[in-house]
């Protein structure tokens, strides 16, 4: 036998508690948006267990480089460089591999290029804000990138967000699937913001800071931080779907 | 004192905000020449075996405004009730049919649209089948942890009566919430309701 789990047994338990609920009043939007009944408990279906994997054929040569993936030939994205990298595991503590990962991000004025965004800060026209990669075989990923600018928005009167990337991750079983969002070592928004704050507990959130990691800095390019995404685990099937005398 | 279990904490949820279509459809939000096409824009090709169908809705708030920047994301079996999925233990599903498909709701009203096909019966974990079912992830500012659910057939009377998750909603004025309704031949809408009286069973999964 070998270590992994074969991908066929059903999901660990979510914890509820350890996620955001619905209802976070001081995150307005999410008081009309919340769901207010019991949420059905369905232990995971072969609907649940299995999900979409996506091959390396689908990347592009430029998929992982935010610096250059919009940028006119030539020319880059302007803001701190950075290498964000990390492996996604899940709660057994194995890495997952050929996870999706798929990024997007303001620009490093805090400026999304979106036709809804209404914010001053000047649109860089050389950064797009979107990218993605697979995790290879130990489930380990990179990608490359300028550090977002932290921004204001319309929740109470002054409230910013913190430097943040959003991260969509899809493991091998749709139940797995995941949105979160990574921050950045030192930001003092952190802590002050009503989305980071809808997280209940203090350790959950230190989860989704990004430590600066000068080991994997490339001298006089870029600086580095270490983001590790954990995926929700498998139960063993070895003893499940078994009845005695089939 | 004892060992110490050493499994590892989920990494917590946060909103996808208002600008997911920037990282996961950035061709319909207007960022092109970054991928060549939106992942899962199509599901079928001419070769897909079974039933091609249309699915429209909205994602309706408590308010009962549309919402305009949601996210939503199926995934389903295919005509054969296998999912083109390496965790799929029974056999190979249709190679021409993804089984997964997303879609923004920016266009106007809100509405999401997908083409797929009608998806065959799964069995449960006991062995039973379930009625065909369509699963539905959706996400969107303000949601803070993706919404799961799903949505079933309305021409599927018996299979959805004998359904293993709907016969476990205790209210039964509830199973409504889950089934689509006819909109056209091979055509369906299904709105998902967030919150008020209609409001969607989602599920924990």
């Amino acid at each position: 036998m070998t270590d992994r789990n074969p991908d066929t047994g059903a999901f660990f338990t979510r914890d509820r508690t350890w996620h955001p609920p619905a209802y976070t009043p001081d995150y307005k939007t999410s008081v009309l948006r919340s769901p207010q009944r019991a949420l059905l408990a369905l232990d995971g279906t072969l609907s649940e267990i299995t999900g979409p994997v996506f091959g390396h054929a689908i990347l592009g040569e430029l998929d992982n480089d935010l610096i250059h993936n919009f940028a006119r030939s030539g020319e880059a994205a302007i803001g701190e460089r950075l290498i964000v990298h990390g492996r996604v595991l899940d709660e057994n503590g194995r890495g997952v591999p050929g996870a999706l990962i798929e990024v997007w991000q303001a620009n490093a004025g805090g400026r999304y290029r979106h036709k809804k965004e209404g914010y001053l800060a000047a649109l860089d026209p050389n950064f797009g804000g979107c990218g993605r990669c697979i995790t290879d075989e130990n489930g380990n990923y990179r990608f490359r990138t300028v550090k977002p600018g932290p921004y204001p928005w319309p929740n109470g009167p002054n409230d910013w967000r913190p430097a943040h990337i959003h991260f969509s991750v899809f493991g091998h079983g749709f139940a797995q699937r995941l949105i979160t969002q990574m921050y950045f070592e030192g930001d003092p928004l952190i802590w002050r913001c009503p989305i980071v704050r809808t997280i209940p507990d203090q350790r959950a959130v230190e989860r989704l800071i990004a430590p600066l990691d000068m080991a994997n800095t490339i001298p006089m390019d870029a600086r580095a931080y270490k983001f590790d995404i954990v995926l929700r685990g498998r139960r063993s099937t070895l003893f499940e779907n078994r009845l005695d005398g089939n | 004192m004892t060992q110490d279990l050493t499994y590892l904490k989920e990494t917590a949820s946060q909103t996808a905000g208002p600008y997911v279509h920037i990282g996961l459809t950035p061709n319909a939000s207007g960022i092109t020449g970054v991928y060549s096409a939106d992942l899962g824009a199509a599901m079928v090709n001419d070769r897909t075996k079974g039933t091609r169908i249309t699915i429209r809705g909205c994602v309706i708030d408590g308010g009962g405004a549309s919402l305009r920047d949601a996210l939503v994301e199926i995934w389903q079996a295919d005509a054969a009730g296998l999912h083109n999925s390496p965790s799929e233990p029974r056999g190979q599903a249709d190679p021409d049919f993804t089984g997964w498909g997303r879609c923004a709701c920016d266009g106007d009203g809100g509405e999401f649209i997908f083409h797929t096909i009608k998806p065959g019966r799964v069995p449960f974990k006991d062995g039973r089948l379930m009625a065909p079912h369509i699963t539905f992830w959706i996400v969107a500012r303000g949601i803070n942890l993706g919404l799961h659910t799903r949505m079933y057939f309305p021409e599927e009377e018996q299979a959805n009566a004998e359904d293993p998750l709907l016969l476990r909603l205790e209210h039964r004025d509830r199973v409504t919430t889950l089934i689509a309704q006819a909109d056209g031949d091979d055509s369906y809408r299904f709105d998902i309701h967030l919150q008020g009286k209609r409001e969607t069973v989602f599920l924990d999964i």
